[in-house]
């Protein structure tokens, strides 16, 4: 429905994604070493995201609200986490001269930015998002309105990509809550989505047959639970890292955390060692 | 476990307290039960999702009639035992390598939580919530028996056991 042009746009967009991180790469590389599993993750990011919104899968998934459903899981939940991996912020501070470096994290510390990405703003335009899709109009008034189609598939990703870089990830984020706060963050928004995987299967959204909801609704249970486990793993051990010293020992008094070895929230997240946000912050 | 690899920049763990050894005292016992406990939880989800949904297909993905107090408390179980099942598994790992893992005391909170939480699936979700039944097309009541009968087996396993921990916490180091 949405024609070759579409299609091509899609293309293009994949490619200078991919043609964006490879410059990353290569402007940055004297500047210490780059994990090959982040070029990875990000090529399958890349890779995953645009299967759900253009080729066979998308074409079928119009007609097919299983298809939808995987495309919506790929799109919505597995490219997110793998861009969020590649840690592309990182990748632009230090690929960047220092000005324009210097610019990107005062966009990434301006008010706009630390309230998209708060948990619970990202959570509830995530999840939420989905709850208006699938048990309002919505849903049936995309499959005819190609721009509403094209909005709604925008949102799904930028709202995933939020979420999950509000929860964790290699970037530089030294606004995000606790770790605890973040942890009841995912517990709800990975509830407020079973639920509405058990709403879709017990009444399917206008148009869709019983038992396609039935498959569909499952393959959203279950496609996304590794990706929910994924990011479980990842705030935990981040969370442990973080937790300097013996867990078995209580944590120091209030008025040694100024120390910075103790300090919960360590500013340089950049964990090889790598002169990220440093170069930025010692000129 | 062992701090991830590559970190050049990682400063070595803080010294604690010089009083306080480590691996000793009420925080480890605490920390060890409450990482049974939270495991406990997720080993009884897990395997609630893989023998009875998944291998033996008794339990159903939705009832039709579920009321809207159980999906919710379904979708709040399955996200939070997933949580915890992580999260257990990560401490355990940490306090292992640390020295500090009991393994008596990590069972005894793990047979605590899987017993609360098999006794909450069974008298909660199945009967109070009416999520979905144990199994469909035959009488109930030795399935309900047996399942809420292996739940307090659990939990008053678990509970001795944790009373036995906490005296041997109690009991001045040697």
């Amino acid at each position: 429905m949405t024609g070759p042009g579409f299609t091509v746009a899609v293309g293009v967009v994949a490619l200078l994604a991919l043609a964006g991180y490879a410059a990353g790469l290569w402007a940055a590389r004297d500047r210490g070493h780059w994990p090959a599993r982040r070029t990875a993750s990000w090529v399958a990011g890349v890779a995953a995201a645009t299967a759900a919104v253009a080729g066979p899968l998308a074409d079928g998934a119009h007609d097919d609200f299983r298809l939808h459903m995987v495309a919506h899981v790929l799109l919505g939940m597995a490219a997110p986490l793998l861009l969020v991996l590649a840690a592309p912020v990182t990748l632009c501070l230090r690929a960047l001269p220092v000005r324009a470096a210097r610019g990107v994290s005062g966009v990434l510390r301006s008010l706009p930015a630390r309230v998209l990405t708060h948990p619970v703003v990202a959570a509830a335009s995530a999840v939420g998002g989905l709850w208006l899709l699938y048990r309002t109009g919505l849903y049936a008034a995309t499959r005819h309105d190609p721009v509403l189609h094209v909005l709604v598939h925008a949102h799904v990703f930028a709202a995933g990509c939020l979420f999950t870089v509000s929860i964790t990830g290699p970037d530089p984020a030294p606004h995000r809550p606790s770790p605890a706060v973040r942890a009841a963050v995912l517990v709800a928004a990975v509830a407020a989505h079973d639920v509405l995987t058990k709403m879709i299967y017990a009444y399917p959204p206008v148009g869709v047959g019983a038992d396609e909801a039935g498959v569909a609704a499952q393959l959203m249970y279950y496609g996304g639970a590794p990706v929910e486990i994924a990011l479980a793993v990842l705030l935990c051990r981040e969370w442990l890292r973080d937790r300097r010293g013996p867990i078995t020992v209580p944590r120091r008094p209030a008025g040694r955390r100024g120390d910075p070895r103790t300090s919960r929230r360590t500013p340089h997240r950049d964990r090889h060692g790598g002169p990220g946000r440093d170069r930025v912050a010692a000129q | 476990m062992s701090r991830p690899t590559g970190r050049p920049a990682d400063p070595p763990p803080v010294p604690s307290d010089a009083a306080r050894p480590v691996g000793s005292g009420k925080r480890v016992l605490r920390i060890n039960l409450l990482c049974g406990f939270l495991l406990g939880m997720g080993v009884v989800a897990f395997v609630d999702e893989a023998v009875f949904h998944q291998i033996l297909h008794w339990h159903h993905f939705y009832d039709r009639g579920t009321s809207a107090a159980g999906l919710v408390s379904d979708g709040v179980f399955h996200a939070f035992s997933w949580f915890a099942t992580v999260a257990s598994l990560l401490v355990l790992a940490r306090l292992r390598a640390e020295g500090s893992l009991r393994p008596r005391w990590v069972t005894g909170g793990l047979l605590v939580g899987a017993g609360l939480f098999q006794l909450y699936d069974g008298l909660v979700h199945h009967k109070l919530l009416g999520l979905h039944e144990i199994r469909y097309g035959v009488d109930l009541t030795p399935y309900d028996l047996v399942w809420n009968g292996v739940a307090v087996v659990l939990l008053v396993a678990g509970l001795v056991l944790v009373a036995r921990s906490r005296a041997v916490a109690d009991r001045p180091p040697r």
